[in-house]
C-alpha cells in the first residue's frame, strides 16, 4: 500500500475528522491504483452512475479506470434539513474499473482502511444487493457493503448498461461519503460533520455548507418548482436528445460523432423527471411511461456510443 | 475406496441461495456418478458465504467394465453394410467378429465389444467442469478480463479457486486435473477473509474441515446456526432476558458469516413506546439482528451476529450497530408519531387515486364494496351493523401510513394501534387487524362478530371480483392468493357455524364488481378515445348499456341471472375444491364431499359439512354399508339395462304391475323413507334422514333376494321388467335426499 503523503496525514486532513480529508484520501488511494481522477460531472444527476465516465465508458472493449466525486440529487429525499440522515443533495464517491480486477474486493477493503475503517476492529460484510437502474436500462450483481451494520458502499459488477451487455464487465464502487464520514467522525447528525477538519472558529461543518441549501431546495422540490416549465423541459430534452443522436450518425450509420451532447439531454430529462416526481404531479401509471422514455434515450445513447472511438470503434 | 473433496471458492454468495446451492451440488455430482456406474457410499454438501463444498465417500477407483454385443449384418451381406458395421463396432476386420448361427433367418456377425471401465478420477475430471458450467444459480454473472470473450464462465459471484482431490483415506489424495475458464482444480483454499486470509493446503475432507476451523471458518451451516442459537440464548439468559426466536433470521444470519460471533447491544428505553412489532421489524429486516424479551414485552436490547473477532472484543462493532439501530428506531418512532397525527378516516380520500387492479377500479371503490357486503353479512353473525360499517371503512386505511409503507408486514396490526389511539370502539380496532385472518393454515380464525363480518366481506369481494374479470388461479399461479381467501372463508364459516347461501350473498357483490370493472374499463378507454377510434366508441356504448342493465338488476334486487350463475357456480366449485382439500386434511373422505356437492345447489358450507359428517357416520354402520351396496347394485343394473334399451326408467312405477310381495313392500318402504328423510332434511337433521333411509335396507335386501328384475316368462313380462327397473330407480331417487350415492367409492 502506498504511503499516505505528508499533507494528508496532517490533523486537519485526517479522514477521521475531516470530510474533505476523507474525500482526498479516497482520491489519493485510487489515483495510486491507476485511476484517472475526474471532477464531478457538471450537470444534475441522481447518482454517480449517470456520469458519462461510468454509463458510457462501461460500454465497449476498452480498458477504463476512473474515480470521482459526484454530487447526487434526489429531489424526493429532501427533508427541509430536519432529518439527520436524509438529503436531497449528497456526495457519492464513484470508482469504475473496466475490466473488473480479480482483487477488487481486497482493493475496496484497503481503501476503507485508508479512511480509518479497519477490518481488524470493525465487522465488514458483503450483503447481497442486486443493482438495477430502470432509467439507464442497466443491471449488475454485487452487494451492499456493511460496516458494523451500516451500509457504507455499493459494490456492483455491471452486466448490462443501456440495454447492452458489458464486455468486458466493469466493477463499480459507490461510497456514500456522508455516511462514511459520519461513521468515522462518530457523528449522528450529518449537519454536524466537520467539513474542513479544523477546530474552534476555523471549523466549518457540513451544516454550514449545505443546511440552507437543503431547506431551500426542499421548498423548491416539493412546493414551488415550476411544473409547466419542467414538463416542457422534459419534452424538449427528449426531442433534443433524439435530434442530436440523429445528426451524429455518419451517412452509412457505421460511426457516431456526437453522442456526448445527446447523452447530456438524456441526463437532463432524467433529472427533470425526478423533479416532477418529487412535486407529485406524475401519477403512478404515467410514472412508468416516463421511466421508459428516459430508458429509450439511454439505450439510444449507448448504441451510438458503441459506434464512437472511445466506444471501441 | 477413495473419497472426493470438491470446493468452489468465490466472492460472497447471497445467503438466501446457499442452502439450495449445496443441495444442487450434491444432487448434480452424485446423480452423475451413479449414471457413470460409480456407486458411492455417502455424500454431504455444505455452504458458507464464500464456498460450496461437497464430500463424497467411497467412490470405486474404476468404473465397472462393460461388455456389449453388437449385432451386425448377415454373413455375405454387401460390403457397404460390412464396412459400416466394422466402423461402428471399432473392429479392424471381420476376423474379430463372431458368427452367430440362425437357421431361420440366416447366420449373422456379432461383435463382442468390451468397454473397460475408466478410472474414476478421469470421469470426475470430465464431469466436474461441466457441473460448474451448468450450475443452476437463480442469477449469475460474468466478471473480469475474460468476461469479454464468448462462452465466458458465469457463476453467482466471481469464482476464485477450486479444490478437487480424490484418494483413499490412507494415502495422499490426487488432485483432479481439470480447468474451467482458466481456473484449475487444485488443493488450495483460503481461510476467513479477515482473521486468516492465507492460502491453506488441504488433502481430504476431515483434514479440510479441521484446517478451515483453525482458519476461523465453520463449514457446516447447521453448526453456525447452533452456535448463534446457543450463544444468543445464553447471553440473553445471563442478563435475565429471552431471545425472541426467529428461524428465518437465524438461517439468513448463518449465511452471512463464516465465523459467527454473538454480541449484545442496547438502545434507549424511550424507544420502547413504539409498538414491539415495529421495533422488531426495524431491527430484524434492516439490521438482521434479534430482539430480546423481558417478560411479555421487549427489552431495550438486541443481539447481533458479527463475522469476526475484533481486536477490542467487539466494542466498536457493538457501538456501530447501536448507532445504526438508534437512527433506524428514530425513523420508526418519527413515522409512528407522524402517523398518529392523522386520523385514519382522513387518509381515505387518497384511495380514490390508488388503483387496486386496473380492471377492478380503485381501492376506494373496493372499500365501498367491502363495506356494503360486510353490512349485509353483519346480521348473519349477530354483529352491530354500524360498527361493521365503520370497521370496513377504516380497515385498509393503515396501508397509507408511514409505518406500513416502511414495513408492509405490519399492515392490519398498525391499523389496530391507530384505531385504538383515535378512540375507536375495541371491536372496530380489532377488525382492522383481524379482517386479514386467517392468513395461513396455522393462523387463528377471528372470533369477534365485527371482525368476522369484515373478514368474510373482504375475502368474498376479492374472490368475486377476480372471478368477474376472469382472473382465476391456474396451476401453481395464484398471484392474488385467491386459494388462501377461499380457504379463509371456509375456515371462518365452519368455525363459527355461519349459515348462508354463498350464491345469494355473492350475487350483489358480483354486480358491484362488474359495475366497478365497467367504470375502470371506461376510464381506460377515455384515455384512448382522443384518437377518435370508432371501435372504442362502440365499446364505450356497449359498456354503458351493460352498466345500465346491471344497475336495473341491482335496483330490483333480482335473483342471480343465468350469466351471473355461470360465474358464481364456477366460484362455488372453487370453494368445493378448497373444502375437499380442507376436509381431506382432517381425515374426511373426499368422495363424500363429491357425493354431497353432486346434489347441486349446495352452497351453504355449514350444511355441506354436516351432510358429509352424517353420511360418513351412516356409512360406518352395517345398515349404511348394506344400503350403499343395494343402491349401487340397483344403479349398476339400471345402467346396464338403460344402455341396452337406450331408455331411461326414472318415471314413477305403476302399482298395478307389482307381482310379488317384496315389490310392494319395497315400494311402500321407499315412499315412507323418502317422506321421512325429506322431512328430516328440511329440519336439517341429517342423522335422522340417514336413520330413515336405513329402514329401506330390509326391503331392498329382500327385493334383490326374491325378485328377478329381468323377467322373461309370462305374457306381460316386458312391462313387469320395466316396472321393476323403475322401482330400482326409485331407490336411487330416495337416497338422493341426502347424497348422490353413485359418487361414493367402495
Amino acid at each position: 500500500m502506498p504511503e499516505i503523503s505528508p499533507n494528508l496525514s496532517a490533523d486537519h486532513m485526517d479522514p477521521r475528522r475531516s470530510f474533505q480529508g476523507l474525500i482526498l484520501s479516497l482520491q489519493r488511494f485510487w489515483a495510486d491504483h491507476g485511476c484517472v481522477v475526474l471532477q464531478p460531472y457538471d450537470m444534475e444527476v441522481g447518482a454517480g452512475t449517470f456520469h458519462p465516465a461510468t454509463t458510457l465508458r462501461a460500454l465497449g472493449p476498452k480498458h477504463w479506470n476512473a474515480a470521482y466525486v459526484q454530487p447526487s440529487r434526489r429531489p424526493k429525499d429532501g427533508r427541509y434539513g430536519e432529518n439527520p440522515n436524509r438529503l436531497q443533495h449528497y456526495y457519492q464517491f464513484q470508482v469504475i474499473l473496466k475490466p473488473s480486477p480479480p482483487d477488487l474486493q481486497e482493493l475496496y477493503l484497503k481503501s476503507l482502511k485508508t479512511i480509518g475503517v479497519d477490518a481488524a476492529l470493525h465487522d465488514i460484510r458483503f450483503v447481497e444487493d442486486d443493482w438495477e437502474s430502470p432509467t439507464l436500462g442497466a443491471w449488475g450483481l454485487g452487494w451492499e457493503c456493511w460496516c458494523d451494520g451500516m451500509e457504507v458502499s455499493q459494490f456492483t459488477y455491471f452486466q448490462q448498461v443501456a440495454g447492452f451487455e458489458c464486455a468486458p464487465v466493469a466493477g463499480e464502487l459507490t461510497y456514500g461519503l456522508e455516511r462514511l464520514a459520519m461513521y468515522v467522525q462518530g457523528v449522528d447528525n450529518v449537519y454536524n460533520l466537520n467539513f474542513n477538519g479544523r477546530d474552534g472558529a476555523q471549523k466549518v461543518t457540513y451544516g454550514d455548507v449545505f443546511l440552507q441549501a437543503e431547506q431551500e431546495y426542499s421548498r423548491h422540490n416539493f412546493e414551488h418548482s415550476d411544473s409547466d416549465m419542467l414538463f416542457k423541459q422534459f419534452t424538449m430534452a427528449e426531442g433534443a436528445c433524439r435530434k442530436y443522436l440523429e445528426a451524429g450518425y455518419s451517412a452509412d450509420k457505421s460511426k457516431h460523432l456526437m453522442v456526448l451532447p445527446a447523452y447530456d439531454q438524456c441526463i437532463k430529462a432524467s433529472h427533470v423527471f425526478n423533479l416532477l416526481d418529487a412535486r407529485g404531479v406524475i401519477s403512478v401509471t404515467e410514472r412508468q411511461s416516463y421511466i421508459l422514455r428516459v430508458r429509450e434515450l439511454a439505450k439510444a445513447c449507448g448504441e451510438a456510443w458503441l459506434k464512437t472511438e472511445a466506444g471501441g470503434m | 475406496m477413495p473419497d472426493l473433496l470438491f470446493e468452489i471458492f468465490s466472492e460472497e454468495i447471497p445467503a438466501r441461495m446457499q442452502a439450495k446451492a449445496a443441495d444442487d451440488l450434491h444432487k448434480m455430482v452424485t446423480d452423475k456418478l451413479v449414471a457413470e456406474g460409480l456407486v458411492y457410499d455417502g455424500a454431504k454438501a455444505f455452504a458458507t458465504p464464500r464456498r460450496l463444498t461437497l464430500t463424497v465417500q467411497g467412490i470405486p477407483v474404476r468404473q465397472p467394465d462393460l461388455k456389449e454385443e453388437k449385432k451386425g449384418p448377415k454373413v455375405g451381406a454387401p460390403d457397404g453394410a460390412v464396412q459400416g458395421f466394422l466402423r461402428s463396432a471399432g473392429l479392424k476386420s471381420l476376423d474379430e467378429a463372431v458368427i452367430q448361427k440362425d437357421p431361420k433367418k440366416g447366420d449373422f456377425y456379432v461383435a463382442l465389444i468390451e468397454k473397460p471401465g475408466r478410472p474414476a478420477i478421469d470421469v470426475l475430471a470430465e464431469m466436474l467442469p461441466v457441473i460448474i458450467r451448468t450450475f443452476p444459480w437463480p442469477k449469475q454473472m460474468r466478471w473480469g478480463e475474460r468476461s469479454a470473450r464468448p462462452g465466458a464462465l458465469t457463476w453467482v459471484r466471481p469464482l476464485h479457486s477450486i479444490i478437487a482431490t480424490f484418494g483413499p483415506e490412507t494415502e495422499e489424495p490426487e488432485v483432479i486435473r481439470f480447468e474451467v475458464d482458466g481456473i484449475a482444480g487444485g488443493n488450495i483454499t483460503y481461510g476467513h477473509r479477515f482473521l486468516a486470509p492465507d492460502a491453506i493446503n488441504v488433502k481430504r475432507f476431515d483434514d479440510y474441515v479441521a484446517k478451515l476451523e483453525k482458519a476461523k471458518v465453520v463449514l457446516d451451516p447447521e453448526r453456525r446456526r447452533d452456535i448463534v442459537r446457543t450463544d444468543a440464548k445464553n447471553m440473553a439468559f445471563a442478563q435475565g432476558f429471552e431471545v425472541v426466536e426467529d428461524e428465518g433470521l437465524l438461517a439468513e444470519v448463518a449465511g452471512l458469516v463464516e465465523w459467527p460471533v454473538v454480541l449484545m447491544g442496547s438502545f434507549d428505553e424511550s424507544f420502547l413506546k413504539i409498538p414491539g412489532e415495529v421495533i422488531r421489524a426495524t431491527i430484524r429486516n434492516n439490521q438482521k439482528c434479534f430482539v430480546v424479551k423481558k417478560g411479555e414485552g421487549l427489552a431495550n436490547k438486541f443481539i447481533l451476529v458479527a463475522n469476526t473477532e475484533a481486536s477490542d472484543g467487539g466494542k466498536a462493532i457493538v457501538a456501530g450497530n447501536e448507532r445504526v439501530i438508534r437512527a433506524r428506531l428514530s425513523d420508526a418512532k418519527f413515522f409512528y408519531e407522524t402517523d398518529l397525527k392523522t386520523k385514519l378516516e382522513e387518509r381515505l380520500k387518497k384511495f380514490d387515486q390508488i388503483v387496486f387492479h386496473e380492471k377492478l377500479g380503485t381501492q376506494a371503490e373496493r372499500i365501498k364494496r367491502i363495506e356494503r357486503l360486510a353490512a349485509e353479512i353483519a346480521p348473519l353473525v349477530k354483529a352491530d351493523v354500524e360498527k361493521v360499517r365503520r370497521a370496513a371503512m377504516l380497515c385498509k386505511a393503515d396501508l397509507l401510513t408511514e409505518v406500513v409503507g416502511e414495513f408492509p408486514e405490519t399492515q392490519g396490526l398498525m391499523g389496530k394501534y391507530y384505531a385504538l389511539a383515535q378512540g375507536e370502539d375495541k371491536a372496530v380496532a380489532a377488525a382492522c387487524e383481524d379482517h386479514y385472518k386467517p392468513v395461513g393454515a396455522g393462523d387463528r380464525v377471528p372470533t369477534d362478530p365485527v371482525s368476522i363480518a369484515v373478514a368474510l366481506a373482504d375475502k368474498i369481494d376479492t374472490l368475486v371480483g377476480f372471478w368477474a374479470i376472469d382472473e382465476k388461479p391456474t396451476g401453481s399461479k395464484d398471484p392474488y392468493a385467491l386459494r388462501r381467501a377461499a380457504l379463509g372463508v371456509i375456515r371462518i364459516v365452519l368455525d363459527r357455524e355461519i349459515r348462508f347461501s354463498l350464491i345469494q350473498k355473492m350475487t350483489h357483490a358480483l354486480r358491484f364488481s362488474v359495475v366497478h370493472s365497467n367504470i375502470a374499463m371506461q376510464r381506460m378507454l377515455q384515455g384512448l378515445s382522443a384518437e377518435n377510434n370508432p371501435e372504442i366508441a362502440s365499446r364505450m356504448l356497449q359498456l354503458g348499456a351493460q352498466a345500465q342493465e346491471i344497475g336495473s338488476r341491482l335496483r330490483f334486487n333480482a335473483p342471480a341471472q343465468d350469466d351471473e350463475l355461470v360465474v358464481l357456480q364456477s366460484l362455488v366449485g372453487f370453494f368445493a375444491d378448497r373444502l375437499k382439500v380442507q376436509l381431506r386434511e382432517q381425515g374426511a373422505r373426499h368422495d363424500l364431499v363429491d357425493a354431497v356437492f353432486a346434489l347441486g345447489n349446495q352452497d351453504d358450507l355449514v350444511m355441506v359439512v354436516r351432510r358429509v359428517d352424517a353420511l360418513g357416520k351412516f356409512l360406518a354402520t352395517d345398515d349404511g354399508k348394506s344400503l350403499l351396496a343395494g343402491t349401487k347394485r340397483a344403479a349398476n343394473i339400471l345402467r346396464i339395462e338403460e344402455k341396452k334399451d337406450s331408455a331411461t326408467y326414472d318415471s314413477a312405477p305403476d302399482a298395478s304391475l307389482y307381482q310379488q310381495d317384496e315389490e310392494k313392500a319395497l315400494a311402500g318402504a321407499i315412499t315412507s323413507a323418502k317422506d321421512e328423510a325429506s322431512k328430516a332434511v328440511a329440519k336439517e337433521d341429517f342423522a335422522a334422514a340417514m336413520t330413515a333411509l336405513a329402514k329401506l335396507r330390509p326391503a331392498v335386501d329382500a327385493f334383490f333376494d326374491k325378485v328377478t328384475v329381468n323377467v322373461t316368462e309370462g305374457g306381460n313380462a316386458a312391462d313387469i321388467r320395466k316396472n321393476r327397473l323403475k322401482l330400482l330407480s326409485e331407490i336411487r331417487a330416495a337416497t338422493r335426499a341426502v347424497a348422490d350415492f353413485s359418487k361414493i367409492e367402495g
